[in-house]
């Protein structure tokens, strides 16, 4: 028994070489501190990711991508399939919270500098995906062919157009056409389902195995208490906050199933009170708020030009911010941190709380 | 795994704390203290995380396999449908109709008389059609053959198909299914 088991273990060693991964596993060791809990962000949303790509599987089973099918196999999948209801509202609670999380892993890897060197990559790899998230969340969101969703993806595919110079190919591009058809919900689904998983997949695997080598950075300035292993002591209080998660997802689909809504009619006039997800209500207010000409340029596109450059600065922060290298925390880029927090929470806040017109 | 952990090992009714398990009982003692068991607060606990992740599985897997398995999409029974108009079909034809979400044949005999049946061919399910030159149904998968009465001829159907009621009510032809 005892030799049949040696063998085996020497027989698969030697094909896959597991004590290598196990190394490279043991290799990382995570700081224990004060501001330690934030180490557990990540994990939070790469779960929350997980969790995306198991309900969106599922939910490929059964749903169907076209404008006479889309809303009826949702609500077939809310109504007739077993849990079909806790499927879908697994889904779309969990894309929000992701999308929550990606905010708050983003924000605490930028106050703690934890893109300094050497991890500038690993900052880089994260935006794109914080990126991506968007992507992911506005692709999916006009899947149920609902009304919301179906306003919601004209405004934001008009405002890609308003990208000055390409804004038009963009358009025609994301929309397949000039109009929201049923040539948009069959890219959109594409895009949801094909193009940025497989984007996702790579950069994640990046970011990860950057993550891996790197291990995790200490906040300039605090001193470990002490140091544990990644694997397996780090890994198993990963999977207790995991299953916290999970309950949480489980109580909130629950308690709370997400609506379905009316179904896209593309001759009906928008219904009052339109207005984006919460995650993209910053970008909303701001264009609302926004006078319709500045200089010689049309509001719209001052503000479109804006947020593409506000990207561009999130994407290149470790290159920007040189003092973090000489482990300095400099007072002024903290300042725009919380400048930024504050524009995104005062923002949606004013989006969420005026009437909508 | 259960050796020398804190050394916190405790008593479990009768199962004294000395060691591994014991087949030998020591100085004719009863058939349950020959069992003697170290039971650790680790491997307890270690027992304990075992059925919490066990009963965490369970609560995840059932409603993933039930999901998995698609609801019955409710089938139109016991209705009858209009197959087709008077007329429409000539005799020695048929026509292909749906019938509680399944293809259903409608022929009319050479001699004019109307029948239905099922399409569905007992043998692997694929659909049946009236053969004008030959007079009777025929299956193309598997060369199966059934006369007017839906009884098989020859080929490797194991049953006749399932004949259906066909009255004519003014200008339209109902099929029903059979009482």
């Amino acid at each position: 028994m005892e030799e049949a088991r040696r063998g085996f273990v020497s027989w698969t060693e030697e094909r896959l070489r597991l004590r290598a991964i196990r190394e490279f596993l043991t290799h990382k060791t995570v700081p224990v501190h004060r501001y330690s809990f934030v180490y557990y962000f990540g994990g939070i949303t790469l779960f929350l990711f997980i969790v995306q790509v198991i309900t969106g599987i599922l939910l490929l089973l059964y749903y169907r991508p076209s404008a006479d099918a889309a809303y009826e196999s949702v609500q077939f999948i809310m109504s007739k399939v077993r849990f079909g209801w806790l499927i879908r509202s697994i889904h779309s609670w969990s894309a929000n919270l992701m999308v929550g999380w990606v905010f708050v892993h983003m924000f605490s890897t930028f106050f703690y500098r934890a893109y300094r060197q050497p991890r500038e990559l690993t900052w880089v790899s994260g935006a794109l995906m914080f990126f991506l998230t968007l992507a992911f969340a506005f692709t999916g969101y006009l899947l149920p062919w609902n009304k919301l969703a179906f306003f919601a993806t004209k405004v934001g595919t008009e405002i890609a157009g308003d990208v000055p110079l390409v804004g038009k190919y963009i358009l025609l591009l994301l929309r397949g056409g000039e109009d929201i058809t049923e040539a948009t919900l069959s890219r959109f689904f594409g895009i949801h389902v094909a193009i940025l998983p497989a984007l996702a997949t790579a950069i994640l695997g990046i970011h990860l195995a950057l993550v891996q080598v790197h291990g995790m950075s200490r906040p300039i300035s605090v001193r470990a208490e002490r140091e544990i292993p990644f694997y397996p002591d780090f890994l198993l209080r990963d999977l207790a906050v995991w299953i916290l998660v999970l309950a949480l997802l489980a109580t909130l689909a629950t308690l709370y199933p997400w609506p379905l809504g009316e179904k896209a009619d593309p001759l009906a006039p928008a219904p009052p009170g339109i207005r984006p997800e919460w995650y993209f209500l910053f970008m909303f207010q701001t264009l609302k708020l926004l006078p319709s000409r500045v200089l010689l340029l049309e509001g719209e596109e001052i503000g479109i030009l804006a947020f593409l450059l506000g990207g561009l600065v999130l994407l290149l922060v470790p290159f920007l911010d040189v003092w973090a290298h000489r482990e300095q925390a400099n007072r002024w880029v903290t300042a725009v941190g919380v400048l930024a927090v504050v524009y995104l929470v005062v923002m949606t806040v004013l989006g969420l709380a005026l009437p909508a017109t | 795994m259960a050796e020398k952990q804190d050394g916190l090992a405790f008593q479990w009714n009768h199962i004294s704390a000395t060691g591994q398990v014991r087949s030998e009982s020591k100085d004719g003692g009863t058939p349950m203290d020959s069992v003697e068991r170290r039971i650790t607060r680790r491997s307890f606990l270690d027992y304990l995380l075992g059925a919490s992740l066990l009963g965490l599985a369970g609560i995840v897997l059932y409603p993933l396999t039930r999901y998995l398995i698609p609801p019955k999409v409710t089938e139109v029974t016991g209705g009858s449908v209009i197959a087709a108009k008077v007329g429409e079909l000539a005799p020695n034809s048929g026509k292909i109709f749906p019938f509680g979400g399944k293809p259903a044949l409608l022929i009319n005999t050479p001699d004019g008389q109307l029948r239905a049946f099922t399409a569905v061919c007992t043998h692997l399910a694929c659909t049946v059609q009236y053969r004008p030159d030959l007079a009777h149904i025929w299956c193309a998968c598997h060369d199966g053959h059934y006369d007017l009465r839906g009884q098989v001829i020859s080929g490797p159907p194991p049953r006749p198909l399932e004949e259906y009621h066909v009255t004519v009510k003014g200008d339209n032809i109902v099929v029903s299914r059979k009482a």
